[in-house]
């Protein structure tokens, strides 16, 4: 009997809804504690829009994004607005599966966004084509204390030399401190994204002008064989399986010296509820090696409007209200500063409120406008990208590339294998694409 | 007369069951045969054009391809063995006079009604994690080095957590089928004086032959398509220490987004499993048959 | 004496039992366990008593509705399962009693359907998905369920059903009794505890089942995979969280297979018996 009421209940709720007039929006969305947030804060955009209601579909990471591929692709018309990555956003455009988002409001003052976040979801005909929700870079993480037990200060923009250097004098394996945690984990947006921006400062690329693959190069072997040799002396156990989250764990209950990874970590490697070395962190840029391009690279998660949904106009409201400064004005009364998407607009690093809740702010602002994704790389290359390569082939082969990189990390491949595999693989794939004449 | 009635009888109540099957093999394996002739990528929906075979040699000279063959039957054949041997124990265990039987079923059948994302997920973060997984804390303990378990045993560790997943299943069939031998056969044999291996070996084995024939056939067609636990766990990885069939469409299709190479791998995978249950079939077929 | 060897027997078999059982169910254990602790206890591994904090079911239930997703899950997962016996009972009935030559080719065949891996043929079937406009409907994954799972369902029927005796049937037969008096007074008694276990092993696999949930669904039809989805691997600790909502997707099936199990085994002979 239970059941049946039960049933009952929803079926005349099912009802309800099928007869409300309100224009329904299904925001497809990825599950990081920002886009949450949003999710908590909408009634302020409901209140002013009576006449739209929003359905959210949130899905980790992975699953979004296979989600809202296939069905931009096959045009399934499942989705009123995506949230997407910055790799998306290029391919999708010229695809055109985006509308144009010319209609943001007189106020929206697009000119706020940073240089850098914004040429990356601008097409070839100027027009924007997402929205920010938040941006990031990356940079070092460090532990102050440690860093002080080994005698060292860390500069504001360090070495490669550097770092590896005091990774190797903070490891103290006993106490359960590893001088660096990096990812390990197999995976284009894993291990990759952190390696390609590291090769950057190595001088490699992934390809030349041609789009001969370039792993068979010696910058390669530089940077594969530095990394696999600092994270075998001073890394921490089971780093090839270790991804984002992992790291931030390690981090958190300290056992990193220092952590190289995304500019948002520090809001949570900062926070004293979650982390127990919350006082001790100490920013710094990515690393260089003397070559003129830091490893940093850029990221932001995106609002979009796939073609072809009957619901543009709402959806563009919706976004605009998203990634409008009053958004941000609406999570520092309801949240507090520190809890307001970074990255996105260079008002927001001009606010003293900001400034003082988040010690990071400056730092992640250097790191953003520093990365170039149009040059990311020392030598001239066809591509867009700083730790990705903005081709539709790239998160396939970037997954396999980095299979074979986390294997020479786990010591079952020597470099110099993983290196001609990967060669290899990269050559087979892009012949077959078409690149390679 | 009777059994004409029967015979056609018998024909209308399994139509429908043929029918639905054989729309819902004929059309996607249709479909999927079709695609794997074309160049066809969801990111260039543009560019579709005749392919010929070129999507299977594709596949087939992909560097993972005979390692991901080879993996696929390991992980099947592992994870048969650990559920079929560890079954049959934990079966004849739970035969056996004890207190709190009820309990002790219940915690046993339990991994079976668990998801597998979240089993995986579990297994990796919370288990075997070389920091701050439970068998860490255990060799911690003991005064050993953790073990970096998707390191150091991918393949394995994979083995393990699907045979988690699926001993449940296994000892349950095999424990109905104990249940079921006859009392009395068993007390003439204790009479005859028979030992425990002798009784399990010429009583009890015989017996279980028809379930444990079930259990391997209906595994091996789940174990086949097995990816979602390697995707969380190794994302396929170390190099492609444990990439298997599945895993390698998986790349092609959900990341790589080339439906022609995917479907390619996809019709290479369903004859492969077919040469599969085709041996499986020579080898246990008959015990169906009793 | 005898008496004292069998208790001793009974104290070594239970201690043995237990240890196994423990093992195996120690990870859903340590999932409810986590689940009721804040996000940095639950960071530090096993040797943290939980707190016995709720802010985490209190955290999942805010961000996702759990109620609807439960209820999609009900919904998909029975509608599947009885949609699956209606179309396998009378072919399992006509296999078990009427064999052919073919019959066991047949159920081979039907098993092999199986065989084609997921992923490759998601495309195909969001396109038909598409078309048939079954894109995130309950009824289209009703049907989808149906058919992944209709091969196992045939299989354990079939094998249930040939352990009736056929004896019984020639019984009823010689009684005068018409096909239907056959089916409805002697057959249909002797077959509920397999039908029984054979729907309780779908609604588990119906349940379970990952792949199609996920990607054929958005919010309408979307069950508790989906629900679990949204709270893996997210930036930031998360591990209590996820313990909450894989123990909130879980119990459920839990539930329903602890106070059911006695039927599900009851009916898992798989042809055992003869």
């Amino acid at each position: 009997m239970n059941l049946k009421t039960l049933l009952l209940g929803t079926c005349s709720a099912a009802l309800l809804c099928g007869f409300a007039n309100a224009e329904t929006l299904t925001i497809a969305t990825v599950n990081n504690g920002d886009m949450i947030r949003m999710q908590g804060l909408t009634d302020d955009f409901t209140a002013k829009n009576p006449d739209i209601e929003l359905n959210w579909v949130t899905l980790e990471e992975n699953v979004l994004r296979e989600r809202v591929t296939t069905d931009i692709a096959t045009k399934g018309g499942q989705y009123d607005i995506m949230t997407i990555g910055t790799y998306e956003v290029p391919i999708w455009a010229k695809q055109g599966w985006l509308v144009a988002l010319d209609n943001l409001g007189a106020d929206y003052d697009a000119d706020d966004l940073l240089p850098a976040i914004r040429s990356g979801l601008t097409g070839e005909d100027g027009k924007l084509y997402a929205a920010p929700f938040y941006g990031e870079s990356s940079f070092v993480m460090y532990r102050k204390d440690l860093m002080e037990k080994a005698g060292l200060t860390m500069p504001d923009a360090p070495t490669w030399e550097f770092i590896a250097d005091a990774a190797r004098k903070m490891t103290d394996r006993t106490a359960g401190i590893n001088g660096i945690c990096l990812r390990g984990k197999a995976g284009w947006g894993e291990n990759m994204a952190f390696l390609t921006a590291t090769a950057n400062a190595f001088g490699a690329r992934w390809f030349d002008e041609n789009w001969a693959p370039q792993f068979d190069q010696p910058e390669w072997k530089n940077t594969l064989d530095f990394y696999v040799k600092l994270m075998n002396d001073a890394g921490p156990q089971g780093a090839s399986s270790n991804g984002f989250n992992e790291n931030l764990a390690l981090f958190q209950q300290g056992n990193c010296g220092m952590w190289i990874d995304a500019t948002v970590a520090a809001s949570f490697v900062s926070n004293p509820k979650e982390s127990t070395v919350a006082d001790k962190v100490g920013y710094a840029l990515a690393p260089d090696t003397g070559l003129g391009k830091r490893g940093n690279w850029l990221w932001a998660w995106n609002l979009a409007i796939p073609a072809g949904t009957q619901k543009a106009e709402a959806a563009e409201k919706f976004i605009a209200w998203a990634t409008s400064k009053d958004y941000t004005k609406l999570v520092a009364e309801k949240e507090g500063w520190a809890n307001v998407p970074p990255g996105t607009r260079s008002s927001l690093y001009a606010n003293a409120d900001y400034e003082a809740a988040a010690p990071f702010a400056k730092m992640t602002l250097d790191s953003i406008n520093a990365a170039d994704p149009k040059n990311p790389a020392v030598k001239p290359v066809p591509y867009v990208g700083v730790q990705f390569v903005a081709i539709p082939e790239f998160q396939g082969l970037g997954t396999t590339v980095g299979q074979l990189f986390s294997a020479a990390l786990a010591g079952q491949m020597s470099v110099d294998d993983a290196l001609a595999q990967a060669q290899q693989v990269t050559t087979r794939e892009m012949t077959r694409a078409g690149y390679i004449k | 007369m009777a059994t004409e009635n029967t015979r056609g009888l018998a024909r209308l109540m399994l139509a429908p069951s043929v029918g639905l099957l054989l729309v819902w093999m004929i059309v996607p394996l249709a479909m999927t045969l079709w695609f794997s002739f074309q160049n066809y990528n969801l990111l260039n929906p543009a560019n579709v054009s005749w392919a010929g075979l070129f999507n299977y040699q594709y596949f087939y000279t992909d560097p993972a391809f005979f390692q991901s063959i080879w993996n696929t039957l390991l992980i099947v054949g592992g994870v048969l063995l650990i559920t079929v041997v560890g079954g049959i124990a934990i079966a004849l265990l739970l035969d056996q006079p004890m207190w709190g039987q009820g309990i002790v079923r219940i915690m046993i059948i339990s991994p079976f009604f668990v998801m597998p994302p979240v089993a995986a997920l579990v297994w990796k973060n919370m288990i075997m994690h070389p920091g701050y997984g439970v068998l860490a804390d255990i060799n911690r303990a003991l005064g050993l080095q953790p073990v970096d378990w998707f390191a150091q045993y991918p393949l394995f560790s994979i083995i393990i957590i699907v045979a988690w997943q699926w001993l449940p299943f296994a000892t349950l069939i095999l424990l109905t089928a104990l249940q079921s031998l006859d009392g009395e056969q068993k007390e003439a044999a204790e009479m005859d004086g028979a030992g425990f291996v002798s009784r399990f070996v010429y009583l009890t084995l015989p017996h279980l032959a028809r379930s444990i024939t079930v259990v391997i056939l209906i595994q091996t067609i789940f174990l086949l398509g097995v990816y979602a636990e390697i995707l969380v766990t190794t994302n396929g990885g170390p190099g492609y220490a444990s990439t298997n069939l599945p895993f390698l469409i998986y790349r092609t299709a959900l990341l790589g987004y080339d439906v022609g190479g995917a479907s390619a791998g996809g019709i290479i995978a369903v004859i492969l499993a077919n040469i599969v249950a085709f041996f499986l079939m020579r080898a246990v077929g008959k015990n169906l048959d009793k | 004496m005898a008496r004292a060897v069998s208790t001793r027997r009974t104290v070594v078999f239970t201690i043995a039992a237990w240890i196994i059982a423990l093992i195996l169910f120690f990870p859903i254990l340590y999932t409810i366990i986590t689940s009721f602790k804040s996000e940095t206890e639950a960071i530090q591994g096993f040797g943290i008593v939980p707190s016995g904090t709720v802010e985490s079911y209190a955290a999942v239930q805010a961000q996702s509705n759990y109620f609807k997703f439960f209820l999609n899950s009900v919904i998909i997962s029975v509608g599947s399962t009885l949609l699956a016996l209606l179309v396998a009972v009378p072919a399992a009935w006509s296999m078990a009693f009427s064999p052919t030559r073919r019959t066991k080719d047949i159920l081979m065949w039907m098993l092999s359907t199986k065989m084609m891996p997921a992923v490759a043929v998601l495309v195909p079937i969001y396109l038909i998905f598409r078309d048939t406009g079954l894109l995130d409907s309950r009824v289209g994954l009703t049907v989808m369920l149906t058919l992944i799972n209709l091969p196992i369902v045939i299989w354990m029927l079939y094998t249930y059903f040939r352990e009736i005796p056929g004896e019984i049937l020639e019984a009823a037969r010689m009684d005068g009794a018409s096909l239907w008096g056959e089916i409805v007074y002697v057959l249909t008694p002797m077959a509920v505890p397999g039908i029984a276990s054979t729907m309780l092993l779908n609604i588990i696999l119906a349940w379970n089942e990952a792949f199609w949930t996920i990607r054929l669904t958005t919010t309408n039809a979307a069950p508790l995979t989906a629900f679990i989805a949204s709270f893996s691997s997210p930036q930031g600790l998360f591990w209590a969280k996820l313990s909450a909502a894989s123990t909130l997707a879980i119990a459920p099936i839990l539930i329903m297979g602890w106070f059911s199990q006695k039927q599900l085994v009851r009916g898992l002979t798989f042809g055992a018996v003869k």
